[in-house]
């Protein structure tokens, strides 16, 4: 099975040429030629792929949702907003082979019916919009885009569209309302996209490496992609490896390997820097639950922890977390934790897009106590206030922007409670913001990694 | 504040292409051209958005002021008030700032003598601090216009100030002026 | 048609009606609170969440639960669906939450409010909210504002339900003034110095549940209860010309169009009713305007309301805000 970043050191990749000699755009022929859409839509079914933007949703049941009833025209839409915290893979995918995005939006546009398409890229990659504005005019100058796409009665349109700056418009229904050019406030579901999305068309929304991966699942068949992986995580993933470790950087696993492994083999993050001990992950992306050491490693029943979409899940919110963006944020004995949740607090209020009330008012509370607590002005009663109002926010809202600002707060206190208790009870000592930097909080419990 | 000298029109070359841009939509829903032409206004403009310049957008796309209002101030990549010729925006999210991110946006404290949101006397810098950028595998980064600085030390901060200065460029989000750092 | 069930009363309604307007249906108790929907205002609702109610059931066809609260105002129902408002511990705590979110920026000032007693979220406060505030960080504020020679913005009491935009948008053919800026920090605004000038732009003050958007041209600045409202009508070319006059002696001191008891505006009224005709020789009086017992200066009517429990009330709210406990009845002592 051809990998996302098979080719990614061979020089010249990111332009046509080159990239067609490595196999390039075999796909779209395969697809256009010798295959019906549905037949294309099928393969993505049979692979299990499932999406790799942060909820895991199968592919194929996505596309099989798409009103293909409605005599209104369909898009799809590629979600390049990537803004969650610790998450950059999309960026680098985009950078070093750009045509592998290009191929999979014009393989998945032909199986969707889509006779326009957009990609929609956070707006401060905006060098990366030129790389693929390029890869585009490479694409149509060799007839794989605009009208009659290699000969077959097959045309499509494909544009690049830049955000202005907002994190959520990365959530599907905000991205289309950004694209139509206005406020990126998630829209009330139902509809769906599937149904009404961008300007009220049936749309499929998905990530830049779901749609990447369609390449190799239509150039090698959905069950040679099922084979790699493990249960139901297929194939491929890509993770954005970043704190304190020796080798940050977007790492292509196969679903399944142990986090330890990746973790301290060399072949990925090379283990902790400055020869410290491993604290805490957030595995995820910022919003998904935050483990001790020991929890990341092993799951509770002691069983060893592999990246995939169930094991991280292992235990529910009470021992596990989430593959979510695959956003890998490590971090070592020397990390306060209250400090990195305050950060990961303010992102959340500064993203909120305000229109829903538990959010718009509870992230901005939420940041204001952390800030308290972390800058030495808390008090003990403040610990239960943040869980309850993470309480009351999660499930309460609009979108789940609400959730991924409740949930790094709640398993924080689930799992380091402590350590918020000694920034209340050592005021002084946590002045310094880099108090445990010079004295790493000691607890059995945290430090008892490997 | 400095003033608007420029007249508010774009030029037959960038009207061209904000043409070009609007056909990438349907019919009727030129509205969606709305954050690519106020990138492209913030960059012919001085590097933001004043009020003439909104009401000019609008007036292009055929919508109501309030509503380029209502969207520039929403994204934070819109300046809705002048800021210095290089806009530094240092990320301070946790992943960067696990490594070591307070540290630079500090040093450019010190050494541009202006704090987080302030502009130096010379119009030249505003020093801005913003939330993850997706660089943070190469923590702590900025970026200045559309150019990332990655792995960043305070050494390379001070190089980086220098060029800058001595490139005496306007950084906008629409073009690199990549320094070697 | 659809049968549901809500807080174990069956009611049939049109396919496609919402969990809300069903209960409304029903009446009484079992009707959850609603702060952003408004009726006849398309596309509003599922903002405020104060009106979030839970599924048992989702239909017949499908009888598993919804795995979260749903907003009850923008929830269509199904046949067979089973809903819990205030039968379910969880709702009430879900809303109760709301209700503090919504308070934490609210500011003190009911005494001073041109809304105090006829405002939505101080009754949604008695009934659903805490006793207590946990809030002890500080309030974001804005300056209050003129928009225009008529209306007054107080940006610090909003609630950013966005009613005011969708009036502007639906019941005007200019919209001037919106959303700006994001998160905690949005407020409605004009952007630039520019009068909302249209001539139904005065039903952003009806619609508008709290003290946000004000009439500057209510007459001697009366509370709201010592004056007496009675209704009335003119011919009027441009709207229904139905209206509440809000009086004292014989004064008009505030014209506004009228509210059904979910303090909804149903008949929209023109700008010349609301500010141009302040004189009872102008109006066909109907008689006196009935008050709905929701509203906290309504106990007693109007005439003869009960000063006693009004300063209990606003005492009430005063403490809220200062975080300290108070009984958490609403009773006015005998
Ligand atoms: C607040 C928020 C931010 C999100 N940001 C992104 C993002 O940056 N990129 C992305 O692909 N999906 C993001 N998502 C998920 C999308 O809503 C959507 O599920 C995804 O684009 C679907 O694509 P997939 O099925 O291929 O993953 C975000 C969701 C939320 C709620
Ligand atoms: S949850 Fe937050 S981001 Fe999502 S709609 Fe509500 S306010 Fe906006
Ligand atoms: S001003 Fe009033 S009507 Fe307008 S959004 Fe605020 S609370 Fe709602
Ligand atoms: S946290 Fe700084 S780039 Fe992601
Ligand atoms: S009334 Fe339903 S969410 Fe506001």
């Amino acid at each position: 099975m051809a990998r996302l970043l098979e080719h990614i050191n061979v020089p010249g990749i990111n332009t046509f040429d080159v990239y067609r000699k490595h196999g390039g755009y075999k796909s779209v022929e395969k697809a256009l030629k010798t295959m019906t859409p549905d037949e294309v839509t099928e393969e993505v079914k049979k692979s299990g792929l499932r999406g790799r933007g942060g909820a895991g949703f199968p592919a194929g049941m996505k596309w099989s949702f798409l009103d293909r009833k409605s005599d209104k025209p369909r898009y799809l839409v590629c979600n390049a907003d990537e803004s969650e915290p610790g998450t950059f893979k999309d960026r680098y995918l985009m950078e070093k082979i750009p045509h592998v995005l290009i191929e999979g939006m014009i393989t998945s546009s032909y199986a969707l019916g889509a006779k326009t398409s957009y990609i929609y890229v956070r707006g401060e990659y905006m060098y990366i919009i030129r790389i693929l504005e390029k890869a585009i005019e490479e694409a149509r100058a060799n007839g794989f885009l605009g009208k009659n796409i290699l000969g077959t009665d097959y045309s499509l349109e494909l544009y690049v569209q830049p955000g202005g700056g907002a994190y959520i418009c990365g959530e599907e229904t905000a991205l289309l309302e950004s694209l139509e050019g206005k406020r990126g406030n998630p829209r009330l579901k139902p509809p769906f996209p599937a149904v009404a999305g961008l300007y009220a068309s049936p749309t499929v929304v998905n990530n830049v490496e779901t749609i990447s991966a369609v390449c190799s699942i239509v150039n090698e068949s959905g069950d040679e992609y099922a084979k790699i992986g493990v249960g139901k995580s297929t194939g491929t993933k890509l993770i954005s490896a970043s704190g304190h470790i020796n080798k940050p950087g977007v790492y292509e696993i196969e679903l399944g390997l142990p986090v330890e492994e990746f973790i301290y083999s060399d072949q990925y993050c090379g283990g902790i820097w400055k020869g410290r001990k491993l604290k805490a992950v957030v595995a995820g992306g910022s919003s998904v639950p935050i483990l001790p050491a020991e929890l990341i490693l092993k799951t509770a029943k002691g069983e060893p922890r592999l990246m995939s979409y169930e094991s991280l899940s292992d235990g529910g919110f009470a021992t596990g977390t989430m593959l979510g963006s695959g956003g890998f944020i490590v971090m070592d004995e020397t990390a306060c934790i209250v400090r990195n949740l305050w950060t990961f607090t303010r992102f959340y209020h500064h993203e909120s897009c305000g229109q829903c009330s538990p959010c718009r008012e509870g992230t901005g509370w939420m940041e204001k106590v952390l800030h308290r607590i972390e800058h030495g002005h808390g008090h003990m009663e403040d610990i239960d206030l943040l869980v309850d109002v993470a309480k009351k926010i999660e499930g309460n809202t609009i979108c789940p922007l609400g959730d991924a600002a409740a949930w790094p707060v709640a398993s924080a206190i689930r799992h380091f409670r402590e350590e918020f208790e000694y920034h209340v009870k050592y005021p002084e000592k946590v002045k310094n913001p880099k108090h445990f930097e010079l004295e790493p909080f000691r607890s059995e419990k945290v430090l008892a990694g490997v | 504040m400095s003033e608007q000298i420029k007249p508010i029109q774009f030029s037959a070359e960038t009207m061209d292409l904000v043409q070009r841009i609007i056909k990438r939509y349907p019919e009727g829903r030129q509205k969606s051209a709305l954050l690519p032409i106020l990138h492209i206004a913030q960059a012919e403009f001085d590097g933001w958005l004043s009020t003439p310049v909104m009401d000019y957008v609008a007036s292009i796309l055929s919508i109501k002021p309030i509503e380029v209002y209502e969207v520039a101030s929403f994204y934070t990549m819109f300046n809705l008030e002048p800021v210095g010729k290089c806009l530094i925006e240092v990320c301070q999210t946790g992943p960067c700032w696990l490594r070591g991110a307070d540290d630079i946006v500090e040093h450019f404290e010190k050494k541009l003598n202006i704090k987080v949101g302030e502009t130096t006397a010379d119009g030249m810098f505003t020093l801005k601090t913003v939330e993850c950028l997706g660089s943070c595998g190469t923590a702590p980064m900025l970026q200045c216009g559309s150019d990332y600085y990655e792995n960043l030390t305070t050494e390379k901060v001070d190089t980086l100030i220098e060029k800058l200065r001595s490139s005496n460029q306007r950084s906008t989000y629409m073009k690199s002026n990549m320094q070697e750092i | 048609m659809a049968k549901v069930t809500i807080d174990g009363i069956e009611v049939e309604v049109a396919d496609g009606t919402t969990i809300l307007n069903a209960a409304r249906q029903i009446g009484g108790e079992v009707v959850p609170p609603a702060m952003c929907y408004y009726s006849s205002l398309k596309d509003t609702g599922g903002k405020c969440r104060v009106c979030l109610v839970k599924v048992t059931q989702g239909s017949a066809k499908d009888p598993r639960p919804m795995p979260k609260l749903v907003a009850s105002c923008r929830t269509p129902v199904m046949d067979g669906m089973v809903v819990q408002n205030i039968t379910s511990q969880e709702v009430l705590e879900a809303r109760k939450g709301v209700v503090e979110f919504l308070l934490i920026n609210h500011p003190l000032d009911c005494p001073i409010c041109d809304q105090a007693g006829e405002c939505d979220l101080q009754n949604l406060a008695y009934e659903h909210g805490a006793a207590k505030t946990r809030y002890e960080e500080d309030r974001r504020t804005f300056e209050k504002i003129d928009i225009g020679d008529k209306i007054k913005l107080h940006m610090t009491r909003c609630i950013l339900c966005y009613r005011c935009t969708f009036v502007a948008d639906q019941l005007t053919n200019e919209r001037v003034h919106g959303v700006i800026n994001r998160g905690d920090a949005s407020e409605i605004s004009t952007y630039i110095e520019k009068a909302v000038d249209n001539e139904f732009s005065g039903n952003m003050i009806d619609v508008c549940p709290v003290g946000a958007l004000t009439d500057k041209t209510f007459r001697f600045k009366s509370r709201v209860w010592f004056t007496k409202p009675l209704d009335a009508h003119r011919n009027c070319d441009k709207c229904c010309g139905k209206v509440v006059l809000w009086t004292k002696g014989d004064d008009v001191l505030r014209v506004s169009a009228r509210k059904d008891q979910y303090g909804e505006v149903k008949e929209y009224i023109c700008n010349e009713c609301r500010y141009d005709h302040k004189n009872m020789n102008d109006w066909t009086i109907e008689g006196p305007r009935h008050i709905d017992k929701h509203s906290v200066i309504s106990q007693n009517h109007y005439e003869k309301i009960d000063m006693q429990k009004l300063k209990l009330d606003i005492e009430r709210q005063i403490q809220f805000q200062k975080g300290k406990q108070l009984p958490e009845t609403n009773q006015s002592p005998a």
